[in-house]
């Protein structure tokens, strides 16, 4: 039976802020002045302009004593050494692979940061550099570490470990870099049957649970295997939490993902996209945070 | 069209997802997206209409103008099809980059409207041999979602059925020559009735199925696509095949019955919001570009 839903379209009202911070944010836009006291230390998204600090992006100032940075809500990613970042690879060069990470220049990926299928740890042949596109194609995903930054910002990945390399059948959600929370591990096994890795670069990867947890091949065999229908409803039902999350600007971690999981289930899979059924489930996820929190 | 390159592992399991009606999102092979219909957003054209299907979002302008019936139609009007497919869509239209799509689309409007039926076309004759109303229907292509045509269909539906073309009195001189005269009263005007008028369902083959309203990455993972035009009776009245991959006639016959039955709960669900908008009048808060 077809579906068809159609609406006029809401204006949409402003959220009001959670209660529980202290101070209000002080929001500014590029070009305006932070302040003009000149002892602060500038930070990211701020410069000197006849003594005056100004912001350069759309955001929340941020003070750490006396470092004044300015947060942007929409941005590109800026790589850190040390992020788990997923990203999509977009061309097979000479030695490298050349990757799309939602950043303003392409990242990088050498051959020589890439672990050899059963982990052999030899240097790189001219054999292998032919069958780069074996292992890496065009269109791939892949989940990798940040190694370094390049001068122009660019950023240096690798997969040197067994928990990194090309990622199987799942589904990939894009938000904004800004909304996930930095934490001390991004590969998630949610409890509700699905696993979650949370790029830092704003690429959210959503996958079935492996059962075993064997990695001989270091991540390069994918499994075509059909995905049960049980472990499909979860991570669409996820892949709509995260898009309402995101949608709403809540920040992503597992807690928030895993609340929002639990809120929606008295709903069907395909209204949780819906506008007034979105706010109504991030609404309970930010209350159960808050009562998490105090 | 603006395509988005997926992994060989991502389209298996869009694939075998597909197969067992359950797609990304959560919804079954028929399901639309949530739709957003806004009408008369443009205020210096006759009609407007603007649709949000998911991430695809169509800008319609209908203006009326007085032109020179067509040779071998002299009683009827007509009207004409632009479509501009705008770089805020993707970079890749930029300069002439949209315009061999906007063409495309713009040839398959023509085809659909050519229909004896579609839209009263005697309606819009002022003076037969020499004075009609020529609408000009302008589609801006503002963000590619997917499914480019349904949306662009229902949007020029929904501006046709907001267009208000101004009445006019012909008045004979002594001489013989006739004069047009436009009615003082902004709000004397006629409009057009869209009850016949179709609206395109795409249909994408993915796998052994097909699906309604695919997304970017659905269709990156069709090889073919069948667009019907369905009126609200769920008459056919076009049909078109696009993609490089080939149907077999059984599919392309459970694609149509499909696209029927689809087409007439699209119309459905258009109609009530059309009236239901129509019937706020000017209470209506208009949400515009910046709601």
């Amino acid at each position: 039976m077809a579906a068809v839903a159609m609406r006029l379209p809401v204006a949409r009202k402003a959220v009001a802020p959670s209660g529980s911070r202290g101070e209000e944010k002080h929001l500014v836009a590029p070009g305006d002045t932070i302040t003009t006291d000149t002892g602060y230390m500038r930070g990211h998204g701020t410069y000197v302009d006849e003594e005056k600090l100004i912001a350069s992006v759309a955001g929340a100032v941020e003070r750490v004593n006396k470092l004044v940075c300015v947060k942007a809500l929409k941005t590109r990613y800026n790589g850190e050494v040390g992020d788990i970042v997923v990203g999509r690879i977009t061309e097979v060069q000479q030695k490298r692979w050349k990757v799309e990470t939602n950043s303003r220049l392409d990242s990088v990926l050498l051959l020589s940061s890439m672990n050899l299928p059963g982990g052999e740890l030899r240097r790189r042949s001219a054999e292998d550099e032919l069958a780069m596109r074996d292992y890496l194609q065009e269109g791939d995903l892949i989940s990798a570490e940040v190694q370094s930054v390049f001068s122009d910002g660019a950023v240096s990945l690798h997969t040197r470990s067994l928990k990194y390399g090309k990622l199987g059948q799942g589904v990939l959600v894009q938000v904004s870099p800004s909304l996930v929370k930095r934490q001390k591990t991004h590969f998630h096994d949610l409890p509700c049957g699905a696993s979650v890795i949370l790029g830092n670069n704003g690429f959210i990867w959503i996958y079935p649970t492996t059962e075993q947890k064997d990695e001989e091949a270091g991540g390069f065999t994918t499994n075509l295997e059909p995905v049960p229908l049980s472990d499909r409803e979860v991570i669409s039902r996820l892949r709509n939490c995260i898009v309402a999350l995101a949608t709403q600007k809540m920040m992503l971690f597992d807690t928030s993902i895993l609340y929002c999981y639990e809120a929606s289930l008295s709903h069907q899979i395909k209204d949780i996209l819906k506008p007034e059924v979105m706010e109504e489930i991030v609404l309970e996820t930010r209350q159960r945070l808050l009562d998490l929190e105090g | 069209m603006a395509a988005v390159c997926l992994s060989e592992a991502e389209k298996l399991y869009i694939v075998h997802g597909v197969q067992e009606d359950l797609r990304v999102d959560g919804r079954g092979c028929e399901d639309y997206r949530c739709a957003e219909v806004e009408t008369d957003v443009v205020s210096n054209t006759s009609g407007s209409a603007r649709v949000k299907l998911g991430h695809t979002d169509i800008l319609v302008g209908v203006k009326a103008e007085m032109g020179t019936p067509k040779l071998e139609k002299p009683d009827e009007g007509y009207l004409e099809f632009f479509v501009d497919c705008s770089a805020n869509a993707t970079p890749e239209f930029e300069g002439r980059g949209g315009e061999e799509l906007g063409t495309e689309i713009a040839n398959t409007l023509y085809r659909v409207f050519s229909s004896e039926g579609s839209v009263d076309l005697k309606s819009l004759c002022i003076n037969p041999r020499e004075h009609c109303w020529v609408l000009y229907v302008d589609v801006l292509l503002l963000e590619c979602g997917g499914n480019l045509f349904d949306a662009i269909s229902i949007a020029v539906k929904a501006a046709l059925f907001n267009t208000r073309i101004p009445k006019v009195r012909v008045l004979e001189d002594e001489e013989g020559s006739k004069e047009i005269e436009l009615s003082d009263d902004p709000y004397d005007c006629i409009r057009l009735n869209v009850d016949d008028v179709p609206c395109i369902v795409t249909l994408s083959k993915i796998g052994y199925r097909h699906v309604v309203d695919a997304t970017l990455q659905e269709e990156a993972c069709s090889l073919a696509s069948l667009l019907i035009a369905v009126t609200s009776k769920g008459a056919l009245t076009c049909m078109k095949k696009i993609g490089k991959g080939s149907l077999d006639p059984e599919s392309i016959f459970e694609m149509m019955e499909t696209g029927k039955r689809v087409g007439k709960a699209l119309h459905i669900a258009l109609q009530k919001i059309l009236d239901e908008e129509e019937s706020l009048g000017t209470t209506r808060q208009k949400v515009g570009f910046l709601g």
